[in-house]
Parts: C-alpha cells; structure tokens; sequence
C-alpha cells in the first residue's frame, strides 16, 4: 500500500480534496514512492508490476534506464487504469514535481473512470496481468522457453491486427444470427404483393424461377466464402480458425486480450494528456503553489508542453483544444448564430456570457475519443492562432519540410494520425483463397505504403499461425499488388483489379 | 524483480546477434585500440518485432511553429513527453564491453581454454603484513600499537596520571608491522608480435595484421592477468618498437627474417625466463624471404630456441601481391605436425576469423 512520506501524504489529501472540489471523479487512488530503477521498470512493463516474460519488455527496460541515465529522458509518473487506481511518484524528485505529479495523475484518474472508451476495460488488470504471466509461466514449464517465446514473438508481431471498435458494438459478443429459413430466403427478390389474384401477374413464374436461381448462386457464394464478411479482428479470426494447439490459443488469447486493454490509452492519447494537464495546471495554480515554487512549476510545465516543429505534442493539442472549448462554450462562441456571422469584429468580441464552458469540457471528457475530438473541435482559428502545419518528406530535397498551413489539410492529417492509432487497416477477406485454403489479407490503402521489409517479415508471422499460404493485397509505388508467402518463398504478383 | 530476468535475456539476444555478424564486425577494425574494460558500440539491425505499419517517408505529420511553406524542419522524432503506454521505437546500438566481445569471439570460434604451460610450481613471492613485532624497521612502526603498549607500561607501573596524560613510549614500546612472504602460485604471460615491414607489405597487409593481432590480445588476456605485449618490427634488421609504431610503420627494403627472431630470442633471453613465463611469439609477413641460407637460420633458431621454450609459435602469413609466400612452405615442410608450430595462411579480411581460429583452436 501506500507508503508517501508525511509531508507527501499530507499533499496528497490536499490535492485530492482541490481535485475533487473542481468536480473531478477518480478511482481511489494510490500513490506509491519508488526508485527510478523500479519506474523504469515497471514503465518497462507497461506500468504493471508483474508481465509474462519476454525480451522486449528487457529492451524496452534498457531503453529507458540508458536514457534515464544518460539525462536524456526520465519518467516523472505512471499510472495505470485499474480500480483502484495505482500511481508511481519517482523518489528524490522536488516536492513541487510530486505535487504536480499527483494532480497530473488525479486528471488521468478522473478520465479513466468517466471517458467512455474506458469503460470495457478490465479494472482488474492487475490481477489479470498476473494471471497471464503464471499461466505463460506454466507453458514454458511445459514446452520450453524459446518454443513459446517464438511463438510470443509472432503474436506480437500481429497484435495491433485487432479492432479497436468492437468492444463497444454490442452484437459483436453475440452469436451470429440465424439464417433466414429457405422459405423466407425463396421469397426474398419478389415483388410485394396484396391482393392473391394479381400473383401471377405482377411476379410471373419465369421471374419467380429466375430469382429463385439467383439467390441459389448467391447463397452459394456465400457459403463459398469465409468468412462472410471482411474481418478487422484478425486476431479474433486465427484464434477461432487457426489451426492452433491449446496452449499456442491461450497465448494468443492473452496477447489480445492485453492489446484491447491498451488500445483506449491509444485511442484517447490527446484528450487524457489534454485533460492531465488542464487539470494539473488548474489545480497547482490555483491551488496548491507556494510563491517560491512558481518558477520551477513554469520550466517543468513549459518542457511538457514544448511542441517541436517536427513532432506531435499531445499534451500540448489537448490542453489547448481544452482551454479553446472552454472559452467557446462560456462565452457561447457555438452554434447557428455563431456559424452564421460573418463579421469578423463582432466575433472576435463575441461574449454571451453563456458561462458554459466547464459544463462542456467534462462532456466531452465523457463522451469523445481523440477522432471525434478533433473531428468536431479543431477549427480554422485555433490552427492558425498556434500554428500548427503539415509536414512532409521532399524527395527532391531529401528533407522533411512544412507543406501546407491549410485548415482542412491539419486536420485530416491529424483525422489520419489517430484513426486506427495512425497504422495500417488490414481485413481478413477471404480465409479460402483460389478455394485453397489460403489466407487473404487486404490492406485498406489510404495513400501511404506500409515498409516493406516489416511487411514481409510479418507476413511470414501470419503464416506461422495459418499454417497454409498467406496472401496480401496491398498498394506499393501506387500499384496495386498482392504478396505471398507459401512457407518457402515470398513473391510479389501484380494484383490485376485490385482486391479480389 | 523479474525484469532482470527479461533484461538478461534481450542482452542475450543481442549477443546472439552480435555473434551473427560477428565475422562483420572483426573485419572492420573499429575496436582497435580498445581496451578490457572500454565499452564498444555496436550498431544492430533491427531487432524489433515487426509488424504491419506505415513507411516513414511519405507519412509526414503535424507539427507547430514558425515558418514558411518550403521550410525544413529536421527529422521528424517522438516530441517531448513522458513515456507511457506505448513503446518507443529506436533503432539499436548496443555496448559490450571487450570482455564480453572476447566471450563472443570465444563461442563463435569455439575456442578452447588455454592451458597454461604444464609447470605448476611456477611461484611468486607476495609480501603480505601478517602481525606485530618488537623489532623492525622505523619505516613500519606502528603508532597505534605502540602507544598502547606505552599506555600498559605506564598504567601497571602506576605512573599514569589522569590529570596529565602524557605518555612517551620509549624504545622498548615500539612495535613493528611485520611482513612474511607468501609463495602464490602465478602464471605469468607474454606475447611477442613479430610483423615484417618490408617493401612488399602493403597497407592493407598491415590493416589485416593490426586486426588479427588485436582479437588474438584480446582473447589471450582473458586467460592471463596482466599480459605482457612486446612488438617488433623488421626488415632487413628487426628493432623493437612500441604498439604505436608497431601498427603504423611502413618500411621499405629487403627481409630477413631471421633478424627478427634473433632479437626476439634476446628480448626472451634477458626478461622472460622461460621457466617462468608462458611465452607467445607471433610472427606476420608476406612470407617472401630474402635467402634459403636465411630461412635456413630461421629453422635453426626455431629448432633450437623457440620450440623447447615457449608454449606455442605461430606464424601467419599475410598473401600480398608481390609475396612469394615460400616461407610458409618451408616451415610447413620442415615442421609437418608439430604441435609447437601454428601456421596459418590469411588469404584477406574475410579470412581473419578463421586465421585467429588457426592460432587460438589448440588451445596452448
């Protein structure tokens, strides 16, 4: 349990009182004071005390400890969405780090519980992980470690195949429905008719026998294919119809399992960020400062919120997108009215004294994800009162450089960043490929190449779990193409329309 | 704290990988002049997991600040921010330390521990202080001790005065640190570089030798606490030189190797009696030397000094462009199966790997 100092503690209780004061809604949180080595290892496991065993949570525990001692980085807090809510404060740091750690985390906390896209995640993840890591234990027991830690690497290999939406369409946890009964599916294709004695006329038999064929075919298509519809969880797929011993299931069970739990953290990055630190902000300002600390308060803030030109800041996007729909929504700079002037000066004093604002910002904390978000709140004015700008590679120069300041451009690039947590979309489309057996990927191509030498080495992962031939269907240098790998070679076909 | 575990694994990993490409990594000749302890960086290929993702070049993204369309803005990295929830993505460069690139070099080769020369009884002599004494040098006088016994004196002869604690040891208070010298069994080594100069050796001769010679030093002191280097360098006459000079020298001129080995059986003579030392002489050339007469002498030498005295000779010949490489010949002819005698032949960089495995597989 909570092991703060005194002076820590008492800190805490007044944070927490401020925080809850402001409206703020957490899980019981818990603050544990521990040395930058733990930080660094727990942040290394993703901010759990116990995962299964695997290198790359080693590589990711060297990445972080040379970084750290190195001064290059170092990591103030961590908290992770459980209920209740743990916390690491990192020992030795300045009392006003601490304490703006602590109302940074309150934030995360607040969101956590009340932001919609949490609210399927496991608050009991800790115990889960726990449980995850014994039961993988068990298999290496069992089977040796390089036998599972292979197979590891290839369900990690295909773990962002997942989609991120399903926990929150309900039927998707339902069986599927029944089919139609063959007298209705008969039906279906005639023509509605009322009165029995007009039949015949207005559906002949020819007709009737002419759709009756047709939806045999279709049906026979159908059944040919699977599965019927294109999959998104491609790991929900191989782990219904791979074919897959017991324990390899288990692990690729699990490997899921814990990417859905961290999909909402990608899927909310700049809000959470956003909302952390408009709240440490408000609270250490208005609150808890002492005169003497504000200056270190200023510099550590600052750092946090520095945006590069050549780097996306979510903490920075969100807090200011934050504070932008505060002022809207309290000085009722929304609505017909509002989109309907066009004069520039009336609206630049435009203040209806709505008082809105806070209202709103805890909406939208409930309710958004960060494409909604900056779907419905990015404006024009915004992107150029901070000058936000598209960059892009010049070929011709060879260097990144600033393409565009267009509105609409920023905000599609964003829109493009953050759907799908900025990767690829690959479906499952058909699982009987050439009626082989063979596995069909498509990759929803947006306009940009996936990098083709990751491409094929994570092709060769599909196969591994496939165990038949696995094909691709992607665009490369603007062509259409699709990749195949039957377990011995890896070629490359022109794709002749596409996907198929 | 079960992170160790998965940290000793990845190093592992790494190692794995590092043994991969060793044979790259030896031909380039970075690490020369590293020492044990030095770290050495070793850029990886890729060792992340892979999955389906965006190639970085025409993905572009959004940033802030001032500027014009058309400006640069550097490459694009992960802006500030605290690590969190997702993995970072870096490329890979990784430190081990000589010692461990010498473990590598080991396992890679399979190289087996070296034996040191069967004479056990090899002893030094260690001084270690092991008590007190009434008599010594003042050098090794012990105050402490000395004002106790003082302190004892003036006490039992009731002299002690507790208002006025003066004490004044005299001469039959002094005590002494005394020392016995402790036999410790010792081995005790040398390597003895030989390298040819002459004309005929070119740069990338040299480059080879100075690469070969490094892993070879680099294994050997693994297994011999403060191993001794000499290095000589000759010609048509041989001269001892430091390291520096050893890998940088270019002389021109005619070969006799037997110069070589005479200087070097005097530098064995006057400092490392072979009784005592574990004596390694390694000799590089193009293998193009001047006379049979001098060849002749070499075996001689070899015969007659070098073999009965040190553990193991080897020689390396480097192929140059202008070598005959009749030397290597002659000694294979006259040594045929002599374990005392290494030869290897070293066709270019690529070849240095299994060259080191020539010197370093017996195990001597």
């Amino acid at each position: 349990m909570a092991n703060l100092t005194p002076e820590l503690e008492a800190e805490r209780k007044k944070i927490c009182k401020v925080a809850k004061d402001f409206g703020l809604d957490c899980f019981e949180t818990i603050f544990e004071l521990i040395t930058y080595d733990q930080i660094n290892q727990f942040a290394a496991f993703g901010g759990f005390p116990v995962r299964y065993p695997h290198w790359k949570f080693g590589m990711e525990y060297e990445h972080l400890s040379k970084s750290y001692e190195y001064g290059l980085s170092k990591i103030y807090e961590m908290v992770i969405n459980t209920d209740p809510c743990y916390a690491y404060l990192m020992e030795g740091n300045m009392m006003m780090d601490q304490k703006l750690v602590m109302a940074h985390v309150y934030g995360h906390c607040d969101f956590f519980k009340n932001n919609i896209w949490f609210s399927k995640t496991n608050r009991k993840m800790m115990d889960q992980m726990a449980n995850h890591a014994t039961r993988i234990r068990r298999y290496i027991d069992r089977y040796g470690y390089e036998t599972v830690e292979d197979f590891i690497d290839v369900c990690l290999s295909l773990e962002n195949l997942i989609d991120r939406y399903s926990p929150y369409v309900e039927t998707s946890t339902k069986p599927k429905e029944e089919p139609l009964s063959a007298e209705a599916q008969s039906e279906i294709g005639l023509l509605k008719v009322n009165r029995p004695y007009m039949r015949d006329y207005i559906n002949p038999p020819e007709f009737v026998r002419e759709q009756r064929q047709k939806m045999a075919e279709k049906q026979a298509e159908k059944a040919r294919r699977f599965p019927s519809e294109p999959q998104r969880d491609v790991l929900n797929f191989l782990l219904h119809y791979a074919p897959l011993e017991d324990w390899q299931q288990d692990v690729l069970s699990i490997i899921r399992d814990e990417a859905y739990y961290f999909a909402p953290q990608g899927m909310t990055k700049t809000m959470n960020e956003g909302w952390a630190s408009y709240w440490h902000s408000k609270i250490m300002t208005q609150k808890i400062l002492t005169d003497s600390e504000i200056i270190d308060f200023a510099d550590h803030h600052s750092g946090t919120m520095a945006m590069a030109p050549n780097g996306y800041n979510p903490y920075k996007v969100g807090i200011e997108l934050l504070r932008d729909i505060e002022e809207r929504w309290d000085k009722g700079r929304f609505g017909r009215e509002w989109e309907e002037c066009d004069d520039v000066n009336e609206k630049k004093h435009w203040d209806r004294k709505t008082g809105l604002g806070r209202d709103k910002i805890f909406e939208v904390r409930r309710i958004y994800n960060d494409v909604t978000f900056i779907d419905e709140f990015l404006t024009e004015d915004f992107c150029v009162r901070n000058k936000l700008f598209v960059y892009k590679f010049n070929k011709r120069t060879n260097r990144f450089e600033i393409d565009t300041k267009d509105f609409k451009a920023i905000k599609a690039q964003l829109l493009f960043h953050m759907t799908n947590f900025g990767q690829p979309i690959i479906r499952i489309e058909d699982a009987n490929f050439e009626n082989r057996g063979e596995l069909l990927l498509n990759h929803l191509h947006e306009g940009i190449d996936m990098q083709p030498d990751f491409m094929q080495a994570t092709l060769k992962n599909v196969f591994k779990i496939w165990c038949r031939p696995v094909n691709l269907v992607t665009v490369m240098d603007n062509e259409p193409h699709l990749y195949r790998f039957d377990g011995q070679e890896y070629t490359q076909h022109k794709a002749g329309e596409g996907a198929p | 704290m079960s992170i160790r575990e998965d940290h000793n694994r990845f190093k592992d990993i790494v190692k794995g990988k590092v043994k991969e490409e060793f044979r790259k990594y030896v031909s380039q000749g970075e690490m020369i002049g590293k020492r044990e302890n030095d770290f050495v960086k070793i850029p990886l290929p890729q060792i992340d997991i892979p999955n389906f993702r965006y190639g970085p070049k025409q993905q572009g993204g959004v940033g802030q600040g001032e500027g014009e369309q058309g400006d640069g803005i550097g490459e694009p990295g992960e802006g500030q921010g605290k690590a969190g929830d997702q993995p970072g993505e870096h490329l890979l460069e990784v430190e081990l330390s000589m010692d461990e690139l010498a473990d590598i070099l080991g396992e890679k080769l399979e190289l087996p521990r070296i034996q040191p020369k069967g004479n056990k009884n090899i002893e030094t002599l260690k001084t270690k202080y092991s008590g007190i004494t009434p008599v010594g040098p003042e050098g090794l006088r012990q105050f402490k001790q000395t004002y106790k016994k003082a302190l004892k004196r003036y006490i039992s002869s009731g002299t002690y005065d507790m208002k006025d604690p003066v004490i004044v040891p005299i001469r039959r208070d002094f005590q002494y640190r005394s020392f016995k010298k402790v036999p410790q069994p010792q081995t005790k080594a040398v390597v003895i570089y030989m390298m040819d100069v002459s004309g005929s050796m070119g740069d990338e001769q040299k480059e080879i030798v100075r690469i070969e010679s490094f892993w070879i030093n680099a294994w050997l002191k693994k297994h011999y606490k403060g191993l001794e280097t000499r290095f000589i360098i000759h010609d048509a006459s041989a001269k001892e030189v430091d390291e520096e000079t050893f890998f940088r020298t270019s002389e021109s001129g005619g070969t006799l190797i037997s110069s070589a080995y005479k200087l070097c059986q005097e530098i064995i003579e006057t400092d490392y009696p072979p009784h005592e030392w574990n004596i390694y002489p390694y000799h590089f050339s193009d293998g193009d030397n001047w006379s049979g007469e001098d060849t002749r002498l070499c075996v001689k030498l070899l015969n007659d000094f070098f073999l009965p005295n040190v553990n193991v000779f080897s020689y390396g010949q480097v192929e140059s462009k202008y070598g005959s490489g009749q030397f290597l010949k002659d000694l294979a002819k006259e040594f045929q199966g002599d374990e005392r005698m290494i030869l290897s032949q070293i066709e270019g960089r690529d070849k240095i790997l299994d060259s080191i495995k020539d010197f370093l597989g017996k195990g001597r």
